[in-house]
């Protein structure tokens, strides 16, 4: 039986070999061709020379989070050949340079063979030994239009939209791919049972990596200065809002940039440059992972107490320490919730897809300016590097940027008197003013000591108390303003909260379990402070699971301790090997608790 | 500490400057700091230079880390905003500021401690940075507000209040700013008001990093026989290379100099820096001849002072990054955001 549009197939390459860019066009072909595609790119801490995989999950269903099993392997690296072996379902198919003849030890018989001499075939075509190793990969990609019926035009389109400009590469690239297509005509059952057909799964959706959303999104919001340290898997962000800007934020007479972007000579300062920019009233972000976060924790206490806003984007790997840099966790949680010493706490939002990342971005610097306080937006690794399927990106031309409480020269000249910390609205927040504004009023010191309403240091108790006080009806105003949870209740008694890229996998999750007559009401946490919404569905719900990607149930912990819930009414479901929870992972372990309690599952399977 | 509010009474003949204002008017609340200590000429020095310069106080930024030093800027430019930010990354806040707002003029005031020793990554890439700032490190050789421990500027073997000798090399901030490329670098002692104020001023007007090491005693912690941060001892061991001075546009230069001596050079905003060499054979166009000649000086524990170094092509950080002569803080909405129209394009570019 012939299966269209479903399934995973997983290349294994060495990294430095040239197959991202094959690996690319490979899943950009489907995705033109209307076809949902998610795609991970599974990498080392490296430059060159360790093994690499690039996985396509397709799904006309449009399931995008990671499916467990590999359907098809293109297994091209000879050091990891026996675990993608292993790797591949039963029934599945595994592609492989044939030219050397192979191990017998390492074969199955439950899988089918795509044996292909990809080194020969490149031999006899290519002089140039660097040729022969970059075609290898086109010739493959050749193949595979061929073995799963992708659309032939499509692909060499796009390699030639690839090269423009450099016309010499793009005839040896589509010769490549030829060879690699008439070969699997030619001598192999083209096309294979599992293939590919053109839909209208994808819709008006794009293809973007989260962190260039997130990075789309400071331009649009107005952030000015981007200010960073490398660190993988941030980079991209700061480094895609460089290059964005280049384009939509030039002065079309003068040519010259209205932004400014520093990469720091470490996270440290990149945070202090945040913070200095947006004491003076420039919208300015740091983009940076965990261990970017620990060093910046110093400075986000002196934000947070000084009142000072701040944008900071954690792309999540995982921890602790270097952790595996290259891999995928929400472990930061508590580390971002509560950064640095005395009592500190700051709004955290949980973007779950690239669209989320641009309007967080641009809603975060909205925040900060509103409530005075830095706002640490939760990204991954899975949701920041890897090409998601996203719906577009929109902007609302009569949407205004919130600037919060700043008075100006004239509001300055109207009033009698200013106190920088006075709270005159009673939303905990005070007015602020930027340096230069005016010549007699409104000058204050900034300091990360104590001090009173009008911004004078103090050791008084009864002044450092009330300024503290101040500080938590400010964070009660922040649950009121923060993005509210995404909740579907069906008033089922069990529920499923959870947060950012762990909503991939849970449409199809929740799917299986329906089929299993387990169906779940769930809430998908966008914003740290909770808000009423987030209370009542806890209240609503006699069993709730709390799904995410750590190990220790740190948004369980958070929603205990923020929230004085008994611990024993949530029941975690984790995964913290370092790729994405997969649809799998959710669905066995609920599936076990209800076996396990003997917990009452619909009788009849609901459609 | 409790805060002290100076009198409202003016002296009638204070003098004023170009825009009508008098000394008190960059003036700041009452120091907390000892009696006798060397930060307080250095604001005091602050107060005269910014007064004379004319510029309005509220043009200024003032910045600063923890330590001593990094209290002293509430004890100058009241109508100025500050920050106390944290020990060691003033340089960070500083260029953050100096992003958001090119147009405002930045005085940060460090120490030996929050510049020298936690701070010396942020000083050694903020002079790289060249951002235009005026950076005065209060320089005592020693952690005043932890009551006197040494700081990585004490000379080996200057010794503590008890006697115990400083057992390692020290880090010379002239030397770190001339090494990494600041275009202007001066060594004053906070004893010599003649000098500073001058060379605050031609800081203040360099376009680009300016650095002063200005030799502050810690009257009670640094200030013994047998320290070579004492005011005895500077007295005693002081090289004056060049003094410096700015002349606005409309001024006249009044002060007689042997003829030979000096000369002025224009600045970009059409004040001209004024030098008068007072050694005959010190180039203050030549960094690294500079850079030899203090570390020359520093073996024979002699402390060079007055303006070390300065560029005949001063650049700073905006000109480098190549932004907007509008302050980046002021650019429009309509400036900023691109648009719903834009972002379809975008879009399309994704699919």
């Amino acid at each position: 039986m012939t299966t269209y549009n479903d399934f995973v197939i997983r290349f294994a390459n060495v990294n430095g070999s040239g197959s991202a860019s094959a690996n690319g066009m490979f899943a950009k072909a489907l995705f033109r061709m209307g076809i949902p595609v998610a795609t991970r790119n599974i990498f080392p801490s490296n430059i060159q020379g360790l093994p690499t995989w690039f996985e396509v999950r397709v799904s006309e269903k449009g399931y995008l989070g990671r499916r467990e099993g590999i359907d098809i392997m293109v297994a091209m690296n000879a050091e990891t050949y026996e675990e993608d072996l292993a790797s591949i379902v039963p029934g599945g198919f595994l592609l492989h340079d044939n030219s050397q003849g192979g191990d017998r030890r390492l074969s199955r018989n439950d899988i089918n063979d795509l044996g292909i001499p990809l080194s020969k075939l490149v031999q006899s075509e290519f002089e140039d030994p660097k040729q022969r190793q970059l075609f290898k990969n086109i010739v493959y990609l050749g193949a595979l239009s061929a073995l799963l019926n992708i659309d032939f035009e499509i692909i060499t389109g796009m390699v030639s939209a690839q090269y423009k400009g450099k016309d010499n590469l793009i005839q040896p690239n589509i010769t490549a791919m030829e060879i690699g297509r008439s070969y699997a005509h030619d001598y192999m059952d083209s096309p294979l049972p599992i293939q590919v057909r053109a839909s209208k799964g994808v819709g008006d959706r794009i293809l973007i990596d989260g962190n260039a959303a997130a990075a789309l999104g400071a331009i649009y919001g107005g952030a000015t200065i981007c200010a960073w340290y490398p660190i993988t898997p941030s980079t991209s962000m700061a480094e895609a809002f460089e290059q964005h800007a280049s384009r939509l934020r030039v002065d079309p007479v003068t040519n010259r940039k209205n932004y400014a972007v520093i990469q720091a000579e470490d996270e440290l300062a990149a945070m202090g440059i945040v913070i200095g920019a947006n004491w003076n009233g420039a919208r300015a972000f740091t983009a940076t992972s965990g261990p970017g976060v620990s060093l910046m924790t110093e400075f986000l206490g002196l934000a947070y107490f000084a009142e000072i806003p701040a944008v900071l984007f954690d792309i999540q790997r995982a921890g602790p320490s270097t952790g595996m840099p290259t891999r995928t966790q929400q472990a930061d949680l508590l580390s971002a919730a509560y950064a640095s010493h005395g009592d500190t706490r700051h709004p955290l939002l949980f973007p779950a897809s690239p669209k989320e990342c641009f309007d967080f971005a641009a809603s975060s610097l909205d925040l900060a300016d509103r409530l005075q306080t830095p706002i640490i937006v939760l990204s991954d690794l899975e949701l920041g590097m890897n090409d998601n399927l996203s719906e577009p990106l929109t902007w609302d031309d009569e949407r205004c940027y919130d600037r919060g409480k700043v008075l100006d020269h004239e509001s300055l000249e109207e009033i009698s008197e200013f106190g920088r910390y006075l709270d005159i609205d009673g939303d905990g927040i005070g007015y602020r003013t930027l340096p230069g504004t005016h010549p007699t009023k409104g000058a204050f010191f900034t300091r990360g000591t104590s001090r009173d309403e009008y911004a004078v240091y103090t050791e008084s108790p009864e002044a450092y108390t009330a300024n503290m006080d101040r500080l938590l009806k400010k964070w009660d105003t922040a649950k009121t303003i923060v993005p509210s949870p995404e909740i579907v209740d069906g008033d089922a008694p069990a529920g499923i909260i959870y947060y950012g890229t762990t909503a991939m996998p849970m449409g199809e999750a929740l799917d299986r379990l329906s089929d299993d007559g387990i169906h779940l009401d769930t809430m998908r946490l966008r914003a740290f402070p909770f808000g009423e919404a987030v209370e009542a569905f806890i209240d609503q719900h006699e069993i709730l699971f709390i799904a995410e990607q750590n190990r220790d149930a740190q948004m369980r912990t958070l929603l205990v301790n923020e929230l004085e819930i008994d611990p024993t009414r949530f029941i975690s479901v984790l995964y913290y090997g370092g790729f994405s929870i997969s649809a799998d992972t959710i669905h066995e372990q609920i599936l076990a608790y209800y076996t396990d309690h003997n917990l009452p599952r619909l009788k009849e399977v609901q459609s | 500490m409790t805060y002290v509010s100076k009198p409202e009474v003016h002296h009638p003949l204070l003098k004023v400057n170009e825009i009508g204002l008098n000394r008190r008017d960059y003036e700041g609340s009452v120091s907390t700091l000892c009696a006798g200590c060397g930060h307080d000429s250095v604001s005091a020095a602050i107060v005269q230079a910014c007064s004379e310069l004319s510029i309005p106080p509220h043009r200024f930024l003032k910045i600063s880390g923890i330590g001593c030093s990094s209290k002293t800027p509430s004890y100058f430019l009241d109508n100025s905003h500050g920050f106390n930010s944290v020990h060691g990354r003033m340089p960070s806040v500083a260029t953050g500021a100096n992003l958001a707002n090119r147009d405002m003029y930045c005085v940060g005031v460090s120490g030996d401690g929050d510049s020298a020793s936690i701070g010396l990554g942020q000083f050694a890439h903020i002079v790289r940075r060249k951002i235009n700032m005026l950076y005065i490190v209060d320089n005592n050789g020693t952690y005043g507000l932890t009551k006197g421990q040494f700081s990585a500027t004490n000379d080996l073997g200057s010794t503590s209040k008890k006697g115990a000798p400083t057992l390692y090399a020290p880090i010379d901030m002239v030397s770190v700013a001339l090494q990494i490329g600041a275009g202007f670098v001066a060594r004053s002692f906070s004893g010599d008001k003649r000098q500073l104020v001058p060379l605050i001023k031609a800081a203040i007007m360099h376009k680009g990093f300016a650095f002063i090491d200005v030799i502050s005693p810690c009257v009670l912690f640094n200030n013994h026989a047998g320290s070579t941060k004492s005011y005895d001892y500077v007295r005693e061991h002081t090289e004056h290379v060049i003094d410096a001075d700015v002349v606005l546009p409309h001024e006249e230069i009044t002060v007689d100099y042997e003829p030979g001596t000096s000369e002025s050079v224009n600045m970009p905003d059409g004040s001209r820096l004024h030098l008068n060499k007072l050694s005959n054979d010190y180039d203050p166009y030549d960094r690294v001849k500079a850079l030899s000649h203090v570390q020359e000086a520093q073996e024979r524990g002699e402390v060079v002072t007055g303006l070390l170094y300065v560029s005949r092509d001063p650049h700073d950080c905006h000109e480098i990054l190549d932004t907007t002569d509008i302050p980046l803080n002021a650019l429009e909405e309509s400036v900023l955001c691109p648009g719903a129209g834009k972002l379809a394009d975008i879009n399309q570019s994704f699919r």
